[in-house]
């Protein structure tokens, strides 16, 4: 696939954009007072003086924000910065009681770090591509504002005041939109593995704001950017690159220019349009927070905070591939959310202790059943599934009988189907349906005896060299065993059978 | 360093203060007065010297991540909060609608 590209009038142009992702920092209370941070509450119930910004109160900062941003900062490899300061943005709206954010201009936690998004062919990402960051500081997130509730007022929501908020920066090393998806992808699944953020984009734990300049092709200047703002799903990202691409390059060939300025999306009109109102809003004589001290990491904090990090999306990736024998699609999938790993290392380890093999030993059989199989069932049942039925117990002992080859594929899945249905236990459902393949020789020896003696032609073509037919009889072996018999047992006894 | 008229009727809308032109007039050169004194502070040598990021040695205290630990820092004081509001209403702060 080629590189993204703008057709101009005038020539091709290419893209430049850089993220700002903001994300809410899982923590029980907020970034400078106890109040919580719990989703969905009553309005202003989740406020406290601090957060009102009443006189004379004085913020303290939450260990556990800070100890969320700095395992972060880890994760994506960054410098943790031992020394950083909160700053004081000034400006006035009505979802900032303070009338200043306290946030981290100059000297933010975390310093530069990166990540790698993966070749995807199909999206126009030819290889692995690393995206630098350029930082990540810890900020209060304002109010809510509801401008439809009443004629003349604005009702504000001070609940959402204080939450710490990560702003996570990229550097502008994305050239299309397909790698700023794929970017805000792999940042989320980082976050979600570190547990700093839950990346829920609907509730807004996650957004980001999109800057994007358009040059011609073979220049190496940055054109002008503007801004757009508050941006909540990958899929918003990438139409607000497109949009705005083709809205700048449009601009600048009707003899225009871009005005460097902050925008807003509108999904239902997929388009971006200026924020006016702003126009001041860039002037924010930052200064150092008088209320806070620099905040000065300890060894000792930052070692626990090493320590606590779980394995990462890459290494983990790399790990199914390289010991579990995954392929690089199914280790893919597999890591990509926590839910999913999770729930596969459960069944995993479940299996491999009941077949008694080591993990890696059934890790495809596995990897196979949870991607594709049991999600399969599952769907098929639509309602009539109870997805509390799907212990991992229940699915190991399927797999189990499966590689002892007690049952065959399809049993395997008509198992599963009643235990989805009704629960209970697969190996009692496989002897009370007679869902079981017949290992025993002595009956299949008998019906391949039947066949042979009855197709004495077909016998005698077959040992004269008319390999094909074996394919025959293993049909009229499993016809007669009315398709239970083992088919490893049935193809061994009839190889020595027909000699 | 010193500031024009229009820096600090800038400064003032953006700090929403409302200037007359006659209070203008007069903070100019009060403002500009107030920044040669301490402009003064540049004839000290201060090579070497680290800058000063706090006037007590003392480092930055942490609070544990433990909800409503105590009444001054908790939410669940809507009423208070709400108290001194010009408008409240269903739980809300009322104010002039902002629409972008």
């Amino acid at each position: 696939m080629e590189k993204y590209r703008i057709q101009g009038a005038t020539g091709e142009w290419e893209v430049v954009i850089g993220l700002e992702v903001h994300a809410q920092v899982t923590s029980n209370a907020k970034l400078f007072s106890g109040a919580s941070t719990a989703f969905g509450a009553e309005p202003n119930t989740q406020v406290s003086l601090v957060d009102a910004a009443m006189p004379g109160m004085l913020p303290v900062p939450n260990r556990e924000c800070i100890r969320q941003a700095v395992r972060t900062g880890m994760a994506i490899e960054a410098q943790i910065n031992k020394w950083s300061r909160f700053d004081r943005k000034n400006y006035f709206y009505a979802d900032l009681p303070q009338g200043y954010q306290i946030s981290q201009l100059y000297h933010p936690i975390v310093g530069e770090g990166q990540l790698v998004i993966e070749a995807d062919e199909k999206a126009g990402i030819p290889e692995d591509k690393i995206i630098g960051i350029e930082r990540i500081h810890v900020e209060q997130d304002a109010g809510k504002l509801m401008h439809d509730q009443h004629p003349t007022m604005s009702y504000v929501d001070l609940n959402r005041t204080g939450i710490a908020l990560m702003e996570i920066v990229s550097k502008p090393d994305m050239t299309s939109p397909a790698e700023a998806g794929a970017y805000v992808r792999k940042l989320r699944s980082i976050l979600r593995y570190v547990g700093s953020c839950d990346g829920n984009m609907e509730q807004g734990s996650m957004r980001a704001d999109v800057n994007v300049s358009v040059r011609k092709v073979g220049s190496s200047e940055l054109g002008t950017r503007t801004e757009t703002k508050n941006v909540n799903s990958v899929r918003f990202v990438m139409a607000v690159i497109e949009q705005e691409a083709r809205r700048q390059v449009d601009l600048i060939e009707d003899g225009g220019s871009v005005v460097q300025e902050t925008r807003l999306y509108d999904p239902d009109r997929n388009e971006t349009r200026s924020m006016r109102s702003k126009e001041d809003a860039h002037d924010y004589r930052y200064f150092p927070d008088p209320d806070l001290l620099p905040l000065e990491l300890e060894d000792s904090f930052i070692e626990e905070c090493r320590a606590s990090l779980p394995e990462l999306p890459d290494a983990k990736r790399q790990r199914y591939e390289n010991e579990l024998g995954l392929t690089p699609y199914n280790a893919r999938e597999l890591t990509a959310e926590v839910e999913t790993f999770g729930r596969f290392e459960t069944l995993l380890s479940a299996t491999a202790s009941q077949i008694g093999k080591p993990e890696a030993k059934v890790a495809t059989q596995v990897a196979n059943w949870a991607l594709s199989v049991a999600p399969g069932v599952m769907k098929s049942l639509g309602d009539e599934a109870d997805p509390a039925n799907a212990t991992a117990e229940a699915q190991a002992k399927i797999l189990a009988m499966q590689d002892k080859g007690e049952i065959s594929g399809g049993q395997a899945k008509e198992i599963y189907e009643h235990v989805l249905r009704t629960g209970g236990d697969p190996e009692a459902i496989a002897d009370e349906k007679g869902l079981k393949q017949v290992s025993d020789t002595g009956a299949i020896e008998e019906a391949i005896d039947g066949i042979i003696a009855a197709n004495g032609d077909k016998v005698e073509e077959y040992r004269g060299g008319k390999d094909k037919l074996f394919g025959f009889f293993v049909g009229q072996t499993m016809k007669a065993m009315q398709g239970k018999a083992n088919p490893a047992v049935v193809n061994q006894i009839l190889k020595d059978k027909l000699g | 360093m010193s500031v024009t008229r229009e820096e600090v009727a800038k400064i003032a809308s953006l700090a929403r203060i409302r200037m007359e032109d006659a209070e203008l007039d007069r903070m100019v050169p009060e403002l500009n007065n107030i920044l040669d004194w301490v402009e003064q502070l540049g004839e000290v040598d201060t090579s070497g010297v680290e800058p000063m990021t706090a006037v007590i040695p003392n480092t930055l205290r942490l609070r544990d991540d433990v909800v409503d630990a105590i009444p001054e820092t908790s939410g669940g004081r809507r009423d208070d909060v709400l108290a001194n509001a010009p408008a409240a209403e269903h739980g809300f702060f009322g104010v002039p609608k902002v629409i972008e």
